[in-house]
């Protein structure tokens, strides 16, 4: 694996579907963290054959990492302190997510409605399926758009 | 306060309530004439409707009630920009109970988020139409007698149709149930209903071409019609309206007691010479509708004032 240096203290955000880091260093609004971060694209993976990586430098201040479950419920976490991986972390499913994922149906109510809360809730978890409230379509993973005024309700 | 977005909204216990209230307004109507003297509706038809609106009309005035409403998106301020929102909070200072339709799935939950009266969903886009759905309860319950042991055929666009999603649901929560979906390939049954309601309840579902073939099996054939305003391609609804016909010929291949419903409005999926077959309950369907809408009327305006209205 390429080796991107040493991560003394951080979080390594594994096991992403390929092609999803840049969405997620978007979501996360990591540009706008004072640390180092890294993303891996196209990583070899036991598991899943390719996987992307991210790895940010720093402590998980200001980093909402129970919404990745909402985004992909496979991608772990790994907390690093003193350069060793001191916690892995699964993803958590919040039971409702609010004004991060925007609903894709084109017959939506939330399409037009001015002012809407953009809200999805948890219908299945064994597979991870959030759908709309309002029209109660599923929402596609790793497809979504970047919504401003996060919040999650656990 | 209660609104009525979903057909599941009512569980079971208010189900069977409401189907009896309404079974009482038929067997004496005369006796809720009054039963919401002073009450009004509002009609809130974003889209045009011809036998969900006017049901909903007639319903309140058989029940001594008054009416007001729009009948289209073009007549109401929503051609200015106002959001559901604003509308609901509006017209809730001018009516005591509203029913709404929209193109648009999910406004009528909007609606119901910002209301201070009831709203009834009178069917969002492609999604619900829960008093579609106990209109067809009612006349299930009624011509049939029963909700289990039934062996139900859904014929036509199970993909797009809001009252086939929503009758599958309803059904489903009773035992001994079993489907047989008729549909062209790209009407399909969407697998979210397949996977989420009839897998993981365990109900015995068969998919099928072929309505000759099915037919035998049915004690009740639900048609639906294939809906020009749910395709985005007019080429691909051309390509599939004609899919199935049910006519005489067909009918002669089906038990003496099954009953063929559908939700109206028919275009040519039904053949005119079906009408006269004793089994072909549709327009009987249609009356109930009317029984079943002044019964939720008469409940959701009960619960709203928290006494009895009759």
């Amino acid at each position: 694996m390429l080796n991107i240096g040493v991560l003394n203290q951080g979080i390594v955000i594994d096991h992403i579907k390929v092609g999803g880091a840049m969405k997620i260093y978007t979501y996360l609004d990591l540009e706008n963290l004072d640390c180092s971060v890294a993303i891996i694209k196209n990583a070899r993976s036991n598991k899943m054959g390719r996987k992307d990586i991210i790895k940010i430098e720093g402590t998980l201040e200001g980093i909402n990492l129970d919404i990745l479950g909402a985004l992909d419920h496979k991608i772990t976490i790994n907390v690093i302190k003193d350069g060793k991986i001191i916690e892995k972390k699964n993803t958590k499913l919040p039971d409702k997510v609010s004004n991060i994922l925007k609903c894709k149906n084109p017959r939506c109510i939330s399409s037009i409605e001015h002012g809407i809360t953009h809200s999805f809730k948890l219908t299945d978890r064994k597979n991870g399926i959030y759908r709309c409230v309002y029209c109660e379509h599923a929402f596609e993973r790793l497809a979504f758009e970047r919504m401003s005024n996060l919040s999650v309700n656990i | 306060m209660r609104h009525i977005i979903s057909p599941t909204d009512l569980n079971l216990s208010e189900l069977n309530e409401l189907l009896s209230l309404a079974e009482d307004i038929i067997r004496d109507p005369e006796k809720y004439s009054d039963a919401c003297r002073k009450k009004k509706l509002a009609t809130l038809f974003y889209e045009p409707s011809t036998r969900t609106r006017l049901s909903f009309e007639s319903a309140m005035l058989n029940l001594g009630g008054s009416i007001l409403g729009f009948s289209s998106a073009d007549s109401s301020s929503s051609t200015k920009g106002e959001s559901v929102a604003d509308t609901i909070r509006v017209i809730s200072s001018y009516a005591d109970i509203c029913a709404m339709r929209h193109p648009k799935e999910g406004a009528p939950y909007v609606a119901s988020l910002h209301s201070s009266i009831p709203v009834i969903n009178a069917g969002d886009g492609g999604h619900n139409h829960p008093t579609q759905t106990f209109t067809d309860l009612l006349t299930i319950k009624n011509l049939k007698g029963r909700f289990d042991n039934l062996t139900v055929g859904f014929c036509g666009d199970l993909k797009f149709g809001r009252t086939v999603h929503s009758l599958i649901g309803a059904l489903s929560r009773y035992t001994n149930i079993k489907f047989i979906l008729i549909s062209p390939e790209e009407l399909k049954v969407p697998d979210y209903i397949k996977e989420e309601v009839l897998l993981q309840n365990n109900i015995p579902f068969e998919e099928e071409r072929c309505l000759v073939s099915a037919i035998p099996k049915l004690d009740i054939l639900y048609m639906t019609r294939v809906q020009k305003e749910r395709f985005f391609n007019e080429a691909d609804y051309i390509r599939l309206k004609d899919t199935y016909i049910l006519n005489s010929k067909k009918m002669a291949l089906a038990k003496e007691d099954m009953l063929v419903l559908h939700p109206l409005p028919r275009v040519n999926e039904i053949a005119v010479e079906v009408d006269d077959d004793p089994r072909a309950v549709y327009f009987k369907q249609a009356e109930y509708g009317v029984y079943v809408r002044m019964a939720l009327i008469l409940l959701l305006l009960r619960e709203a004032e928290g006494r009895k209205t009759c």
